[in-house]
């Protein structure tokens, strides 16, 4: 089995065994497939391309081509324990109602997001004048799938306007995962990327 | 359906041509409340049906096609419709897989259909033959497997009306299914598509040699009428690009206009031509019958109007596809059918094919289906513990 990103192993540690999860930007099914496999986890996903569809299918994920903007109002409510947006909030269209739906469909959500206020980003943005082009974030500004970057507090701060509760936030630092809180500036500035887990009011 | 075009040419797999007989005073009760006293089952098989009778794939043949999926037709001895998709080493493996396909009731390639005797009268049924659903198709199949010993089926697979019946199976045998593929296809026919098919009807019946559906009598055939309901249909089966990629406005045989009726146009000397070999293969009456059948499936009617009650007991895995072209079957048919499966908590894929070439693609070269399909079709098959070739 191929081996899990960081983020994608704190995401499956955040979720309970046993439990009904959907996947929105699944990629290639590896998470689900790991959940799946070690936790026992009735898993369906959402997937843009048609590569990663495709991959799943031969796993035997189950696995519905779409986009978390136009298909989420499809699922019914409640229907899962978890939603997870691994790396895909940023590269929605509109991240406000794609968060709304994550919480009406599931219990818990999950979202993990690239730091946009991350003190590389700064300096880069700050010394060089250019838009960042990162490890977390490779590509440039012209080809980015990422339409909407934020840093951790600014989710934070979205996360209240939408009265989400945040559960838990687990930053990405040098690829080690640390417990933080929502506001800290100190994580702010240096995690990498962070894992939020959220409920609906 | 326009037959497949066979791009590759290897060796078709051994067919085994078979019928199923049914007898009795109530061989087939069909929705309507009617019954065929006596039923004949026309299918083909081909590979080998192992040992914990496993590895059975059920193909649902659409509209205008029949049981000879991947071994030459009899009558128009051209490959089988789907031999891009059945054979040796393809997506659906006939040294892994023991795929079955039945000729549907209503239909005139050996199937109990309007052109066969009614033993009541000793005359052909013409019109008197009953008018038969999706339902009774799905039920004829069951039948048969009931015959061949075959409780499960690894897959159920079709598209177009093919897909209605893998619908179908879904709704009324759910406990046989382990995997199901319905492929460009809808819960109901639309109004359009009533529409359409009652364009071909009217064409049909407005044939002076129809004789009120009692041509076989008159030793006469309706190939006029058959030829133009073909017609119109195989334009809904195809696209507007791919109509311009194929012919544009390119003349047949002609520098200029012959300013009179002939098949100035190529598109219009292709469909003629499409007509013409429709009418050598396909009975007029089961023309009537079967595009009936298609105007009254409505899956979520039979379940007090919620598509999903129809999916409640469903544990199958399920492969729902469309193509980006198919305006007759369009992708936010399909979309209806997983909504409905997600709100039933079904193990439900969705994918659709990037195409130009219409509602016809599922019959084509087109390798991303292969790939997906190959992939829902092996790991259902593996899950099962249906044993890999080599």
């Amino acid at each position: 089995m191929a081996h899990l990103s960081q983020d994608l192993a704190v995401i499956a540690d955040m979720v309970l065994p046993g439990t009904r999860v959907l996947d929105v930007g699944c990629g290639d099914g590896a998470l689900l497939e790991h959940l799946a496999r070690t936790k026992n986890v009735d898993g369906r996903g959402v997937e843009l391309s048609q590569a990663g569809v495709n991959a799943c299918v031969a796993r035997g994920l189950s696995v519905v081509q779409g986009d978390a903007d136009s298909d989420l109002a499809d699922y019914p409510t409640g229907a899962f324990d978890y939603v997870i947006l691994g790396q895909t909030i940023q590269a929605t269209r509109y991240p406000r109602t794609v968060l709304q739906q994550m919480v009406r469909i599931g219990r818990h959500g999950i979202v993990s997001l690239p730091n946009f206020a991350h003190w590389r980003m700064r300096t880069s943005l700050l010394g060089r004048g250019r838009m960042p082009v990162t490890r977390a974030l490779p590509n440039a500004w012209y080809d980015t799938p990422n339409i909407h970057m934020c840093s951790v507090r600014d989710f934070s701060e979205l996360a209240q306007e939408l009265k989400l509760t945040i559960d838990r936030v687990v930053s990405l630092r040098g690829g080690k995962p640390h417990a933080v809180k929502p506001f800290s500036i100190s994580a702010n500035l240096f995690a990498e990327q962070a894992i939020f887990l959220l409920r609906g009011a | 359906m326009s037959e497949a075009v066979a791009v590759l040419a290897p060796a078709p797999p051994l067919a085994n041509v078979a019928e199923a007989r049914f007898a009795g005073p109530r061989a087939l009760t069909l929705d309507s409340g009617q019954v065929l006293p006596e039923l004949t089952v026309a299918y083909t098989t081909y590979g080998e049906l192992n040992a914990a009778r496993s590895n059975a794939v059920l193909v649902c043949h659409a509209l205008s096609l029949d049981q000879h999926v991947a071994s030459d037709n009899p009558v128009t001895g051209r490959p089988g419709w789907w031999d891009l998709m059945v054979g040796p080493g393809k997506v659906f493996d006939t040294r892994r897989f023991f795929i079955i396909c039945a000729n549907v009731v209503g239909g005139c390639m050996g199937t109990t259909g309007p052109k066969d005797i009614n033993p009541a009268t000793g005359q052909s049924y013409g019109l008197s033959f009953p008018v038969i659903t999706i339902g009774d198709m799905v039920k004829a199949e069951a039948m048969l497997l009931d015959r061949l010993g075959i409780a499960e089926l690894l897959c159920v697979v079709g598209g177009s009306m093919g897909g209605m019946q893998v619908l179908e199976w879904m709704a009324t045998y759910p406990e046989r299914v382990v995997s199901a593929m319905p492929i460009a296809t809808a819960a109901k026919h639309s109004a359009q598509n009533i529409a359409f098919h009652e364009v071909g009807r009217q064409a049909i019946m407005a044939d002076p040699d129809w004789c009120g559906g009692d041509y076989q009598r008159h030793g006469v055939v309706p190939s006029k009428g058959l030829a133009v309901a073909r017609m119109a249909a195989h334009i809904t089966y195809l696209s507007e690009a791919a109509l311009q990629r194929k012919f544009g406005r390119t003349l047949q045989d002609r520098q200029h206009f012959s300013y009179a009726f002939d098949a100035d146009f190529q598109v219009e000397s292709y469909l003629r031509h499409q007509g013409r070999s429709f009418v050598e293969r396909f009975d007029a009456n089961s023309y009537l019958y079967i595009t009936r059948a298609m105007d009254y499936f409505d899956l979520a009617a039979d379940h007090g109007g919620v598509l999903a009650g129809a999916f409640g007991k469903l544990k199958s895995r399920v492969c729902v596809a469309s193509f980006t072209s198919d305006w007759l079957f369009p992708t936010a048919e399909s979309k209806k059918i997983v909504h409905a499966l997600n709100a039933a908590a079904a193990n439900v894929s969705f994918v659709e094919f990037a195409t130009d070439t219409g509602h016809d693609a599922f019959l084509l070269d087109v390798p991303e289906m292969f790939a997906t399909f190959g992939g829902f079709v092996s790991s259902a098959a593996d899950h099962r513990g249906v044993k890999r070739v080599g």
